[in-house]
Formats: C-alpha cells, sequence, structure tokens
C-alpha cells in the first residue's frame, strides 16, 4: 500500500501538478486557449446566426446554439495541444531526462503528464459550459455533471492523442504543422462546425471515422435531451461514449508503448 | 534508498564488454572496468571518444549493443528501475523547470523518487544549505545564473542519497570559481554521504581531481590509473618550444637529438629526461627559430597524445 503511494501516486500527482503550475504562471496560455474559441463563438456564431444554415441543421436551433458544443472542444483541443507541447519544450530543456531517469514507471510519466493536460483543458471548457444558460441552453446539475464526464473522456483522448504525435517531435514548428493537418482537420470534420448529414459522401465517411464525431455527439445529445435539437445523422450515446472512451484507452496504451521503448540516439 | 543492494561490499560499478554503435559508427568497442565504492573515478576523452555514449547507457537512458553493465548488483538493462534508485544523474544542461523555483524543482524530484512529507523538506534544506542556495530557494529557476542553475541541478541529483552519481561534464561552462565550489560540493557530498561518483571530462583540471581516472578514445580504453601513476607513466620532462614552422622544426630535431617530438599546433613537445639541460642545447642549434620554451613535468595532456598519438582537443573524431 505504501508502496503504491511512493511508486505510483506521489509521482503521477507530482507531474500533474507541474502542469498545472506552468500553465497558471504562463498567463498567455490561458488567453489563448480560452479567448480564442469564445471569440470564434461569438464571431462565428452570431456572424452566421442570421443568414448561415449549413444543410442538415436541425429545426429550431439558431447556429450560436449549434455551434456551442463544438466551442467547448475546441477549448478542449486548444488546451490539449498547448499542454503536450510542452514534452518538446520538457526534452529540449534537459528537463525530460531527468524524469526519464527517475525510478518511475513510463506509465506514471505518461499518466502524469496526461492528467495534467486534461485537468487544464476539462477545467477551461467547464468554465465556458457555465455560461450555456446564458446562449440559451438550460443545464440542469446532473446533466452538467454528464457532461464533465463526457468532457473528461474527449480531453484525455485529446491530449493523450497531442502526447503521441509530440513525444518523438524534435521542433514546436513540427508540432504546429501536425496541428493544421491532423487536428483542426479533426475538429472541422467532427460536427462542431457542419452536420455530417446533407455532406458530400466523401466527408461524411472521413466524418464517421474521426472518433471526435463520436465525442461531440455525446456532448451534443448531453446538450440537448430533445431528440430534434440533435439532428439527423448523429451517432446515439451508448456509441458515442463507446468510441470516445475506447479511443481514450487505446491512446494510451500507445503513449505508453511509445515510451517505454528504449531511446536509441533520440535524447540527444 | 541505496542500503539494501545484494552486493554491498563489491564494486558500486561493473562495466563488461561494454559496445554501441550508431548505426556503423562504432561509439563503445568492448569496454571494460569497475569503479570501487566511495570513489571519484574520471572518465577523460575527447568529445565523441564514447563518454557520454557510455555516461547514457549507465544512466539507463541507452541500450547497449553487447555487453553489461551493473550498478550496485543490478544489471542496466534488465533492471533499469533498481539501477535508477541507486543512482543520481546530473546532465552536462541543467534539468530544471524554469518555470518552477528552485524549492519547487527540488520538491518535483524528490516526490519522483517516492520522498515526501517533514522528511523530504529537512532534506531539502540540507542540500540547499550544502550549494549555498537556500536564500534563493523561492526564486524561479529562470531568473538564476548558470553557475547557480548547476548547483542547484547537483543538490538535486544527490537528494535521495543515490549510491553512485553520474555527472556529465558537470563543470563546462562555469567559471574557475564555481568550478572549484562545484568540486567542493561534490567532496563534502562523498564525505557525508559516502556516496561513489562517476565524472566524465575533457578538462585536465576536472580529472586531476579524480582518484583514478580512465581515458578513452575512440570507444576504447587507452589507460586506468590514478592520475600521479598516469603521469609519472610518461616520464622526464616535457620541452615545449614554439615556432613558425613547427613539421620543420620537428624533423629537424628528430635528426639531430633522435628525440621523439611531437607537433601541437605551432608547438613541438619533447619528452626527456632533464629538460632544462636541454634547452640551451635546441637554442644553439636552432637560433632564432624558436620563439619561446617551456619545461614541465607531464601533464595529463601528455598522458593522452603518448598514448593516442593524437590531441585531446583536436576532437572531432566523433
Amino acid at each position: 500500500m505504501d508502496d503504491l503511494r511512493r511508486r505510483l501516486l506521489l509521482p503521477t500527482a507530482t507531474l500533474w501538478w507541474r502542469e498545472i503550475v506552468r500553465f497558471y504562471r504562463q498567463r498567455s496560455r490561458i488567453v489563448g486557449a480560452l479567448a480564442t474559441p469564445v471569440l470564434f463563438w461569438l464571431l462565428l456564431g452570431s456572424g452566421f446566426s442570421a443568414s448561415f444554415r449549413p444543410p442538415g441543421m436541425p429545426e429550431g436551433l439558431r447556429y450560436s446554439e449549434y455551434f456551442f458544443p463544438g466551442t467547448i472542444v475546441m477549448i478542449v483541443l486548444f488546451t490539449a495541444i498547448f499542454s503536450t507541447i510542452s514534452v518538446i519544450e520538457d526534452r529540449k530543456e534537459g528537463f525530460l531526462q531527468a524524469v526519464l531517469v527517475a525510478p518511475v514507471s513510463r506509465a506514471t510519466i505518461v499518466l502524469g503528464k496526461i492528467l495534467g493536460g486534461t485537468t487544464l483543458a476539462l477545467g477551461q471548457a467547464l468554465l465556458v459550459l457555465l455560461a450555456a444558460p446564458l446562449v440559451g441552453i438550460p443545464l440542469g446539475v446532473g446533466d452538467f455533471l454528464l457532461a464533465t464526464a463526457v468532457l473528461f473522456a474527449i480531453a484525455f483522448g485529446l491530449t493523450t492523442l497531442g502526447f503521441l504525435i509530440a513525444w518523438k517531435m524534435e521542433s514546436t514548428q513540427g508540432f504546429h504543422a501536425i496541428m493544421n493537418l491532423l487536428l483542426m482537420p479533426m475538429w472541422f470534420l467532427s460536427g462542431a462546425f457542419f452536420p455530417s448529414e446533407g455532406a458530400p459522401g466523401w466527408l461524411r465517411f472521413l466524418m464517421a471515422v474521426n472518433p471526435l464525431t463520436y465525442g461531440l455527439a455525446a456532448l451534443r445529445r448531453v446538450l440537448y435531451p430533445a431528440a430534434t435539437s440533435v439532428g439527423p445523422g448523429v451517432p446515439d450515446m451508448a456509441l458515442s461514449v463507446a468510441v470516445t472512451c475506447g479511443f481514450a484507452l487505446l491512446s494510451f496504451l500507445a503513449a505508453r508503448a511509445l515510451v517505454s521503448r528504449p531511446l536509441e540516439a533520440g535524447l540527444a | 534508498m541505496s542500503t539494501n543492494s545484494p552486493a554491498a561490499t563489491g564494486p558500486i560499478l561493473e562495466v563488461d564488454g561494454l559496445a554501441f554503435a550508431y548505426g556503423d559508427h562504432v561509439a563503445l568497442d568492448g569496454l571494460s572496468f569497475s569503479v570501487r565504492r566511495g570513489e571519484i573515478f574520471g572518465l577523460l576523452g575527447p568529445n565523441g571518444g564514447g563518454k557520454t555514449t557510455l555516461f547514457r547507457i549507465l544512466a539507463t537512458l541507452l541500450t547497449p549493443r553487447s555487453g553489461t553493465a551493473r550498478v550496485a548488483g543490478h544489471d542496466v538493462v534488465r533492471e533499469p528501475q533498481a539501477v535508477r534508485e541507486n543512482i543520481g544523474v546530473v546532465f552536462q544542461a541543467p534539468s530544471l523547470d524554469g518555470k518552477l523555483t528552485v524549492r519547487e524543482n527540488m520538491r518535483h524530484q524528490g516526490h519522483l523518487y517516492g520522498m515526501s512529507g517533514s522528511v523530504l523538506e529537512a532534506r531539502m534544506d540540507e542540500m540547499l544549505d550544502r550549494v549555498a542556495m537556500r536564500t534563493r530557494e523561492n526564486d524561479r529557476v529562470d531568473a538564476l545564473s548558470g553557475g547557480m542553475k548547476r548547483r542547484v541541478d547537483l543538490a538535486k541529483g544527490l537528494m535521495h542519497r543515490p549510491a553512485l552519481v553520474l555527472l556529465d561534464e558537470p563543470t563546462t561552462g562555469l567559471d574557475p570559481g564555481a568550478r572549484i565550489d562545484l568540486w567542493e560540493h561534490l567532496a563534502a557530498a562523498r564525505a557525508e554521504d559516502g556516496l561513489s561518483v562517476l565524472v566524465t571530462t575533457h578538462l585536465m583540471e576536472d580529472a586531476d581531481r579524480c582518484d583514478r581516472l580512465l581515458i578513452v578514445d575512440r570507444g576504447r580504453i587507452v589507460a586506468l590509473d590514478t592520475p600521479e601513476a598516469l603521469r609519472e607513466g610518461v616520464g622526464g620532462d616535457v620541452v615545449v618550444a614554439r615556432t613558425r614552422d613547427p613539421r620543420g622544426l620537428a624533423e629537424e630535431v628528430r635528426r639531430r637529438f633522435a628525440e621523439d617530438v611531437e607537433v601541437v599546433d605551432d608547438t613541438i613537445r619533447i619528452r626527456r629526461a632533464r629538460g632544462h639541460e636541454f634547452v640551451p642545447a635546441l637554442f644553439e642549434a636552432f637560433p632564432g627559430r624558436i620563439e619561446a620554451v617551456s619545461v614541465g613535468k607531464p601533464t595529463l595532456e601528455d598522458v593522452f597524445i603518448q598514448r593516442t598519438g593524437h590531441r585531446l582537443w583536436s576532437g572531432d573524431e566523433a
């Protein structure tokens, strides 16, 4: 029991804590991760509301309402990305190698880092979620807790994905390139921006194989319990939760395997 | 943390036939040696000579191609966690988080090694006092000078009382005062915690402070002995003469005096007994061609030149 605390909980907690403190001390990251999506939502949501109705959007829903869950997922995505980009900095600044020579399991190192990023992403997402009633989405305590659970799973999966990408990266520039090529399209094609119903076939296929589609669907179903507000073509709750949790778990296992591989000349 | 090792009396480090290659480039070519408990053991060699590769294998960051290395009886490949418990690692560049304070960095490290609570806090006080960084403990690491960071990094690496501390070029970039400080901290740590030290360096001043010295070049062991014995092994004096034409002069000295002559930059170096008697003969033989002469005892640099035939600093064989 004491061994579990010393060897697992304490190292995980300290790695987690470091992520939180670093974030708090870099104010620009808070602005970047929170303000950008909110600004996005304000501009696009209100700009498009009057004139813009993508095909397949549920009746009786304003675009700003449709776009709200997507905004929250975008906050999660941004925060997850910026917290895992620090893996590259940690490696460059030499901090990472000290962690790697400590008697701590590789799974612990991954878990501490990812839980840190997940906490930050979840925290910021919840801040915006609290504003849901202001934009016309009534939210009870039960729904809020359910949404929190869904967002945790999304945040864990996305942070782990960011970690997987960042681990072997030499530079933060490379990470930005991947972000533009992979992560942003993932968000665009998740149903955050427009529904898959009414999209061309090839686009619908991409959306169907995109794991983030299911995370967003789960969140959408929690925020809009009425089926009519969710719209047709959105995956059902059971499937959405299963895919979202499965993706988080598989990513974590992949990250653990990646970090456990012995480093050849990788730590220059 | 280091008390329950199965081989508490044997060597702290045993390396046997260790080999490593980066692709076709052989970095370590079957190294064997051991480090005694309580010893400060130096690893001297040019950059690219295999020191850092060896360091990273011992730090469990790199898997050797063949051969074994055991720390306190634990194999670095098969029991990396047991090895990690027994080693403290101080890297060439400080491995600190600049956004955290000195104390936060120390606490983070302690937690990684399973230390916590009042035991950890007391140990942090002790270590920060020892490297004279207690007054700066609440400063962000980003705000510290390079020498201060190095001191904090050393304190951090020694905090969990490792049996063996590995230091990679610890004095690089330090001014002479800070360099002496670092060696004093290390000596104090050895006296108080009874640790063993393996330190890589390419600097003669550092090498001279070690109990024993392993000279490596191109992945092979060149020599292994105390610095004194290595120097005495060269024998006699070293006469160094500066000249405009070192190659030509070296050739003529060889012909005329049948001495062993080496050319190093703009100097020729002659090793012989009673060097001072040789100086007038040299000046008489080559009037006007010698700009300056010095006579001294052999240095570790001479040891290296004698054993490898090239300078330590030429170092581009990586």
